[in-house]
């Protein structure tokens, strides 16, 4: 297989490369390879909106206020009232 | 009175009440960075047995909340730096998993049962459609701990990959490569789950 069929099919170099340019930007010749593997994969290009979204997605989640209705258990949090009260009696 | 002191009276710490109106909270926001529930109180405790010896660093600049969730938060990164430690070269090529489920060997193609297609993402906010949000936390609690950790690292203020790598002590390119890992897998996950 020549050089340039090589990364038409290489589907895996492809996404590797489209997660590096999400950040920051490529090689000259990364930038070649990966426009000339998008010319005729449209898996991957669909791999590009996918992967945008699901960042937007993860990032939404992380930086919003943490779920209310996920709770420490009651016994464990009194333990620790306990253990916090007698550390603050120690000074 | 100095200025100090004045905004430390507006802000003042109140331990004795730090489980009741924060520890909730805390716990909440470990949970979804750390997938492991006994790891998460134990960061809680040592983020408020940590808080209490540090009490007069307050400065009483940031709300008690803030605060507390600024310790913890380096509290999560010293365990993601725990997993990364002793971490080897990873390259693309290798042939371990993560990718090679998804790739034939030899010329990198796309199984075709591994196709990406589109599964309705497009319009969904992960904030309003519960249903979702819940695929999508399972899907990232089953990372591989190094690759969550990575990947949580990577999303959770707008760092630079730089800053991740240097905190975490990991190369740039086992940064690439573990990013790439968990995202091929993500999707995946997510297109199974909501499809």
């Amino acid at each position: 297989m020549n050089k340039l069929l090589k990364i038409l099919y290489n589907c895996r170099k492809a996404t590797f490369m489209i997660e590096k340019r999400m950040v920051k930007p490529l090689t000259v010749q990364e930038n070649l390879e990966l426009r000339m593997h998008l010319v005729t994969c449209g898996v991957c290009r669909l791999y590009i909106q996918q992967s945008r979204k699901i960042d937007l997605m993860v990032k939404q989640i992380l930086n919003s206020t943490p779920p209310a209705n996920i709770r420490l258990d009651e016994d464990f949090k009194e333990e620790l009232k306990v253990r916090i009260d007698n550390e603050l009696n120690k000074s | 009175m100095d200025n100090k002191e004045i905004i430390a009276e507006r802000t003042p710490l109140k331990p004795h009440e730090w489980v009741n109106a924060h520890a909730d909270y805390l716990y909440a926001y470990t949970i979804t960075r750390v997938n492991n529930e006994e790891q998460a109180r134990d960061l809680v405790q040592e983020t408020f047995l940590a808080a209490l010896e540090g009490m007069h660093k307050f400065e009483g600049k940031s709300s008690e909340r803030t605060w507390l969730t600024a310790i913890l938060r380096n509290k999560i990164i010293d365990t993601y730096r725990k997993k990364t430690k002793g971490l080897k070269t990873l390259s693309i090529n290798d042939t371990e998993a993560g990718e090679t489920e998804f790739f034939w060997n030899e010329e990198g193609h796309w199984h075709q049962e591994h196709w990406p297609v589109h599964f309705g993402i497009d319009n969904i906010d992960p904030l309003v459609n519960k249903e979702f949000n819940h695929i999508l936390q399972k899907c990232m609690q089953k990372l591989p701990a190094l690759w969550l950790s990575v990947f949580t690292m990577k999303h959770m203020d707008d760092e630079t990959t730089d800053v991740v790598c240097a905190e975490l002590k990991i190369s740039a390119s086992n940064f690439w490569v573990i990013i790439h890992r968990a995202k091929l897998n993500l999707r995946a996950c997510l297109q199974k789950n909501w499809m």
